[in-house]
């Protein structure tokens, strides 16, 4: 029985324990609503609550344990002279869950049946080839004590699943006939179902926190597991980045750091004098026709997604400035490189810098404005010896949260700024960043196991703390600043 | 002005103070100038980027198609001669390339078409890789084909079709390996003659993604249904839990520590770069849940997590704006605080959290980064099933496809990744309609 199944089936139990809940309420007070504490629907709602509620705990919590309990069971049948040399117990026990996978579909597309696995010898049948044949791919041949620990997991996991859906209904209907029993019509069960509908929402709204707690956990673990593998110190402090398949890799961070911080400076360089000068214009000068056409379409700018832009540095950006820049100035010869990934990043963070600029130039009491035009400053001046110095804390808000928009940014740097780790003054040279290594180091191979793949998770959480930190004091920088002016 | 200053004082040098004036003028429309040019270089990279992106795709959706008659030699395909689509599958594409290579000579010869210089493996050529394994798909679909002529159309190669559309020169094929000159006029005599013509083509929309060899045969079938699986599942997670923490955050819970963690989590979250959320999804789904990697249910999951928060905040907003009385009324005529909120406040606040939705689903929708991490990178050829087993099927994702496409050699997936980036756009601006439409029709003001 599949999870899917069970799920509908409990549905269709708490469905029915919602009607019959209703009737019997309805019923027990002879058809006299009131009498009831509660609306009918407030009864069927605390059966179908009770009846659903407690079995997908029971589910969730099972699915959760049971992968945990059979691969323990398992790998205990599996000796230390089973497992290759240069391998590992858990690269044997993927071959086994790989195989037992295999097993399954083989007999869901009818190649075997399951009394034909039940005799079947690995080292008297060719496991291998039959797998290959419904296109399950084992690296080698398979021993017999690894194919009978395959076995093995299936069996139990097939147990497991019996034995779950058989609880997960009892518990379904065991749930819906309490609250059934308890049917009365002073029953309280509109604030039963209230109660439990407030839990629901409490629930929802840790998810924010289960979420923040998972990329904390998942982080700070590979990267514990990672500083095992290779110093901290070097981590940290080394100059080069030159990872090798080999071991021996140097995976220094600073490269990337710099290649990180180079991008994101032209970026701003771009996105700050452009964003800010439109803000202004926009907020004191621009007509109320102009600004509901112009704010709109710089913010379109905002929506388009980033690999819009990748593209757009790939084909279009890069090819010029290599074309124009680059080459005639004899400066390099790559389409891909700082100022190309710089430059495009810095349009789209033009609408992130102006729109929020825009409110805090607004949230500007007007009564400043009209002190200044009254001592005769123009509008220019009223702006930047008035407006800026009061507007100015909100606006380096704004400037942090678009340079922590800068670091994380991914998609624009992997197609515009190159691959190579360098530690190069020349933006026309192809540099590589944080994110960048990321993805390289983490799309493909998974294993695991070696700290070339671990790395990308000590860049992650290098990156996740300064966005973090970023993000934090641009919040309360702008929050002390509306504060202000409210 | 400038007189009005004279005037008042006058005790100084006239000139000095006019030219004062001037200058306080001239900083003027200087300033207002700068303004101008932010906005005109915002608004230039905007239509720069449009167009770019127009102008490399467009050739995408149209494709070079060569049609002519191929017999169909029981011979060659069905030896034992009984029709039986099992034992006519031993028959490889090599089989049915063949076919094609003397169908195609043959079509040429009976309409006039001179091949003459032209070496035969060259004229093969102009048909694309993929063709001998459409007319072996269509055979085996319809077994009853065998024996007989029919009018078989297939893409052209890839660089033919960039002839016709301008990415190929006489020059540029002259230091190309893969093409010749000869070729291309050979490909100019067979569309006079009507045998190859530029159309519109479905199979960009609606097929499977191809190899690096066979630019001309790619799709975005897969890379659709492979977005709108996440689509679904993100609207389908993120509506319903950020809906009810909003409502919690919003209408019951008091000013404690611990809702103030959950504000500042998830105003934190909303800033956190989206490849962050890639590793969690990678360590936390794959790694640790053992989900199938290129699944749409990882990618739907890990984009539902960066939508929470886009959706919390406007749902926050939205309720915020329903005002007190209606909830004043409600508790006066002895409604519980659930039953106000779930009867009145948020069917009213419905448009507000609809539009905010969309919005985030919009976002989800062109969100590439992390789903490199979890796998969606990797080349699918087959559809995936129908929902829900679907969802754990590998399958592709429309941005993955594009960033994916640039990585390949052949100038022609170029055009194939600003053409998706075509079909991305025009989802991604009708959503938002759907959103501005929702917002001016239902909108209330109070």
């Amino acid at each position: 029985m599949n999870v899917g199944l069970l799920i509908l089936i409990v549905l269709v139990i708490a469905a029915a324990g919602y009607v019959l809940g209703r009737r019997r309420s309805l019923a027990t007070a002879d058809g006299n609503i009131r009498g009831m504490h509660s609306l009918p629907g407030y009864h069927g709602q605390s059966v179908f609550l009770f009846a659903s509620v407690p079995a997908f705990l029971v589910m969730i919590v099972w699915l959760l344990v049971q992968p945990l309990v059979i691969e323990n069971q398992v790998s205990a049948l599996i000796q230390p002279s089973d497992i290759p040399e240069g391998s590992s117990l858990s690269l044997v026990m993927a071959d086994v869950r790989r195989i037992a996978d295999g097993l399954d579909l083989a007999v869901a597309r009818g190649a075997l049946t399951e009394d034909q696995i039940a005799t079947m010898r690995a080292d008297l049948t060719n496991l291998r080839g039959r797998l290959a044949d419904v296109g399950v791919a084992i690296a080698a041949d398979v021993k017999q004590s690894v194919f009978v620990a395959a076995q093995e997991y299936r069996a139990l996991n097939k147990i497991g699943l019996m034995v779950m859906s058989g609880l997960v209904i009892a518990v379904a209907v065991a749930g819906a006939a309490y609250s059934y029993s308890r049917i009365t019509p002073r029953y309280r069960a509109r604030n039963v179902a209230e109660a439990a509908i407030k839990a629901l929402l409490i629930l929802s709204s840790t998810v924010a926190i289960l979420t923040t707690l998972g990329i904390i956990l998942s982080l700070v673990f590979e990267t514990a597991h990672f500083f095992n593998l290779y110093p901290a110190r070097d981590f940290f402090f080394n100059l080069t980045w030159n990872p090798q398949f080999r071991g021996g890799s140097d995976l220094g961070i600073i490269p990337l750091l710099w290649g990180t911080l180079y991008v994101s400076f032209v970026a701003l360089a771009v996105a700050v004098p452009v964003g800010l000068l439109a803000a202004i214009y926009l907020a004191e000068y621009a007509s109320p026709t102009v600004r509901g056409i112009a704010k709109p379409a710089i913010e379109i700018l905002a929506g388009i997604p980033t690999i819009v832009y990748g593209l757009f540095a790939l084909i279009t950006v890069g090819p010029l400035l290599r074309d124009y820049f680059a080459q005639p100035l004899g400066l390099g010869s790559s389409s891909s490189s700082v100022l190309t990934a710089g430059l495009v990043m810095g349009i789209m963070l033009i609408p992130f810098v102006s729109s929020l600029s825009d409110d805090v130039i607004n949230a500007v009491p007007q009564a400043m404005r009209d002190g200044s035009y009254g001592l005769g400053a123009t509008q220019s001046e009223t702006v930047k010896k008035v407006i800026l110095p009061a507007a100015l804390p909100g606006i380096v808000g704004a400037i942090l949260l678009a340079a922590s928009r800068a670091i994380g940014e991914t998609m624009i740097v992997v197609m515009g700024a190159g691959a190579a780790a360098k530690l190069s003054l020349n933006p026309l040279e192809a540099m590589t960043t944080i994110t960048v290594k990321i993805v390289s180091q983490l799309t493909g191979d998974t294993e695991f196991a070696s700290p070339e793949t671990l790395v990308a998770f000590a860049l992650g959480l290098s990156l996740f703390v300064v966005t973090l930190l970023l993000n934090i004091v641009a919040l309360q920088v702008v929050r002390r600043y509306r504060e202000q002016y409210e | 002005m400038s007189v009005d200053n004279t005037v008042a004082e006058a005790g100084r040098p006239r000139l000095i103070r006019a030219d004062r004036t001037r200058r306080r003028n001239a900083a003027e429309t200087r300033f207002r100038i700068y303004g101008v040019v932010a906005i005109v270089i915002s608004l230039a990279a905007l239509v720069f980027l449009v167009l770019s992106i127009l102008s490399n795709g467009l050739g995408a959706f149209s494709q070079t198609f060569i049609a002519f008659d191929v017999y169909l030699d029981p011979a060659v395909i069905d030896k034992n001669g009984n029709r039986n689509p099992e034992e006519m599958k031993k028959v490889t594409t090599i089989g049915y390339g063949n076919l094609l290579k003397k169908a195609l000579a043959a079509d040429l010869e009976a309409r006039g078409v001179s091949t003459e210089g032209i070496p035969p493996k060259e004229v093969d050529g102009l048909l694309s890789k993929d063709a001998p394994a459409q007319l072996r798909d269509k055979v085996l679909a319809d077994p009853g084909l065998v024996g007989q002529t029919i009018r078989f159309e297939t893409y052209a190669n890839g660089r033919i079709d960039g002839y016709f559309k301008g990415r190929v020169t006489m020059e540029s094929a002259r230091l190309d390996s893969n093409v010749s000159p000869e070729q291309l006029e050979l490909a100019d005599r067979m569309r006079a003659a009507g045998i190859v013509s530029v159309r519109f083509n479905w199979g960009f929309l609606f097929g499977p993604d191809a190899s690096e060899l066979r630019p001309e045969a790619a799709g975005l079938g897969i890379a659709i249904i492979g977005s709108a699986y996440m689509m679904m599942i993100v609207l389908v997670l993120a509506l319903p839990i950020g809906v009810a923490a909003s409502i919690y955050l919003e209408e019951f819970a008091r000013q404690n520590a611990f809702t103030d963690v959950i504000e500042v989590n998830i105003a934190n979250l909303a800033a956190v770069p989206s490849i962050v959320f890639g590793i969690l999804g990678l360590a936390l789904f794959i790694n640790f849940l053992g989900l199938p990697q290129s699944a749409p249910i990882v990618g739907g999951l890990v984009l539902t997590l960066m939508t929470l928060p886009t959706i919390i905040i406007a749902t926050r907003a939205s309720l915020k704006a329903v005002p007190p009385s209606i909830r004043e009324a409600a508790l006066g005529v002895g409604a519980s605080k659930m039953q106000t909120v779930f009867h009145h406040v948020l069917p009213l606040a419905m448009p507000g959290i609809l539009t905010g939705t969309i919005i985030g689903l919009a976002q989800a929708l062109g969100e590439t980064a992390p789903l490199l991490l979890i796998g969606m990178v990797a080349f699918v050829r087959d559809f995936p099933g129908p929902p829900p087993e679907g969802f754990f099927d590998p399958a592709a994702a429309l941005p993955v496809q594009v960033y994916n496409w640039t990585q390949r050699a052949d100038p022609a997936f170029v055009e194939r990744a600003s053409g998706a980036i075509i079909v991305l756009l025009v989802f991604l601006l009708s959503m938002n309609i759907i959103a501005i439409i929702l917002r001016r029709r239902f909108e209330r003001r109070w």
